[in-house]
């Protein structure tokens, strides 16, 4: 088996490739630019945090079942917690937006994790609507009844029937999920890659 | 080859500055105990809303005249389902987009006749009643047409329904099996039988609640609830949430658009609204590549504040 | 204490809730106090000082 067969190996190739644009130091700083230094930075890394209590707290739903909130205190306190780990993620990220788009922290090449940021946004959105109408209460009666219309008008709900539980609950613990951690996952890895944006150059030192 | 010239906007100086040391573990682990400890305080202060769903059963029995009145809908074809178009049926083109029929084009990919699956079907899966079982042969039997002037003559009468001692009664003649047929669906509803005859229509299993819900949405006891909690399209519903309770705020945009002239009184406002949401975000999107929207942020300058250490030292 | 392990929460939102109009605007007072919250904590994190000691202590 010579070198070069090795060299060509697929699984080689991907190491190095990994490796080239991920060296462990990327992937888990120890040091980072000193401009780096406003609370606006913490906003991500809270959008994270909240959509790992999102996750934990679907995920002891999970193991009673869809319809244990109603009847047991305990399910209806992790019901809570999933609502405001949602509505604290949903905060969270926005605030991240807004941060992320006054620093124009696309440039220099990082305009992919603007755009996979903002389709997990869109991702999230639809993971909390397949949420709400998966309740099995009044209000995912009136959210699905309602959103149906909006859904069938385009076309889509000819597939995505807002109406039927099961499939909206498959999207909602399964699919949704796996689109949002996938996509997070993604854009923070991009973020890795890339390294935080530099400050606008053009401005530097005309604050004084 | 000359060097491509700066573009503010697009790319980034090189830094060459100082580096500062970041624990990126120990910053991922405050985030989630702060954000830990804030969840069960809110959870723990607050709780979480959770409206019991209604049914069939509660809402013949709050009204039983709302419910009579939906199912005669459901058989004279005036429901909102009995008129929907696509997905559902094709008696109506549904929305268009311009020239784009958009729901018609995806076709009836679920299929719902209001006259069979919410009426006839339910009755049929009753225990032998022999007034009942009359009313349902002389409707089997009878021609299209005839059915039609049965219902059209109930239908004349209708708005003088009166309900007393259990029964809907209707000012109508030659009306045939209807008035027998909404009776004992009424009947029907108000023990609860309807629910589970509509939710095991498709068999003994199910995870879909298409048609039940379909059904209570035609009537106006669903929707008058809706309005008592503030969560009509027209109150922008859409971001609002049982009690007081946060709702999804995030979708503040998407309910706007229905308050606002043009679509506030458009027939067409579902499609236009959701075409015009998924043209916003794909502006949000390609923020990166549109010269003048991406430039909003070097001009606005808030980011002097965010670097602000940075342009001191 | 059989309060606590019930669960419940201390101050529960069931009642309805109230609601801001504006003109065109029409929001709940909750979703208002989270809109509110989202921009005071944007401008929060604009204009805090983020604790740096290190880098403080050289700029010093």
């Amino acid at each position: 088996m010579s070198t070069a067969e090795i060299e060509r190996q697929w699984t080689t190739r991907l190491r190095k490739r990994v490796a080239g644009h991920l060296p462990p130091e990327k992937l888990l700083p120890d040091t980072q630019p000193a401009y780096v230094s406003s609370w606006i930075y913490v906003f991500g890394v809270t959008t994270i945090a909240a959509l790992t209590m999102v996750i934990l707290s679907g995920i002891i739903l999970a193991i009673r079942g869809p319809q244990w909130w109603h009847s047991s205190s305990i399910g209806h306190f992790i019901n809570s917690t999933h609502l405001w780990s949602v509505e604290i993620f949903f905060f969270a990220m926005i605030v991240h937006l807004w941060g992320k788009f006054f620093m124009a922290a696309w440039r220099g090449g990082r305009s992919l994790t603007w755009v996979t940021g903002v389709v997990t946004f869109l991702a999230s959105v639809g993971t909390a609507f397949t949420g709400y109408v998966s309740q099995t209460n009044f209000d995912s009666q009136w959210i699905s009844t309602q959103a149906k219309d909006g859904i069938n008008a385009t076309g889509v709900g000819s597939i995505f029937n807002v109406l039927n539980l099961g499939q909206m609950l498959m999207w909602h613990i399964v699919l949704l999920p796996l689109a949002a951690v996938l996509l997070t996952t993604i854009h923070v890895l991009l973020v890795r890659v890339k390294g935080v944006v530099p400050p606008f150059e053009d401005e530097k030192g005309a604050t004084k | 080859m000359s060097t491509k010239p700066f573009r503010p906007d697009v790319d980034a100086p090189k830094y060459e500055g100082k580096y500062t040391p970041y624990d990126i573990i120990r910053e991922g682990t405050i985030a989630i105990v702060v954000v830990g400890l804030l969840v069960i305080l809110l959870a723990t202060l607050f709780g979480s809303p959770d409206e019991r769903a209604i049914t069939i059963k509660t809402w013949s029995n709050a009204d039983p005249i709302d419910f009579a009145t939906t199912a005669l809908g459901e058989l004279n074809g005036t429901t909102i389902t009995a008129q929907y178009g696509a997905p559902y049926n094709t008696a109506a083109p549904g929305q268009n987009l311009g020239p784009l029929k958009l729901a018609q084009f995806a076709g009836v990919t679920i299929p719902v006749n209001t006259v069979r699956d919410f009426v006839i079907a339910p009755l049929t899966s009753q225990p032998y009643n022999k007034n009942l079982s009359a009313a349902l042969s002389q409707w089997k039997g009878a021609s299209a047409a005839q059915q039609s002037s049965w219902v059209s003559n109930y239908t004349k009468g209708a708005s003088k329904m009166t309900w007393s001692n259990g029964t809907i009664t209707v000012p109508a003649t030659n009306t045939g099996p209807v008035p027998t047929m909404i009776n004992s669906l009424t009947a029907m509803a108000r023990s609860g039988a309807l629910d589970q005859a509509l939710v095991t229509g498709g068999g003994f299993y199910t995870t879909n609640y298409t048609k039940p819900l379909l059904f209570v949405a035609d009537g106006t006891y669903l929707a008058n609830l809706a309005q008592k909690q503030h969560l009509l399209g027209s109150q922008w519903g859409m971001m609002n949430e049982t009690g007081s309770y946060p709702g999804q705020a995030w979708l503040w945009l998407y309910t706007f658009w229905y308050q606002v002239s043009p679509f506030s009184s458009s027939s067409n406002a579902d499609v236009q609204v959701s075409a015009l949401m998924g043209l916003l975000s794909l502006l949000l999107l390609l923020v990166p590549f549109i010269p003048g929207l991406r430039s909003i942020p070097r001009k606005v300058k808030i980011y002097r504040l965010i670097w602000r250490e940075y342009y001191h030292s | 204490m059989a309060y606590l392990w019930s669960l419940a929460a201390l101050i529960p939102l069931n009642n309805y809730g109230h609601y801001i109009h504006w003109g065109v605007i029409d929001v709940s007072v909750a979703n208002f106090i989270v809109v509110v919250l989202m921009i005071l904590t944007f401008i929060a994190a604009l204009f805090l000082p983020f604790p740096g000691r290190n880098r403080r202590k050289e700029n010093q």
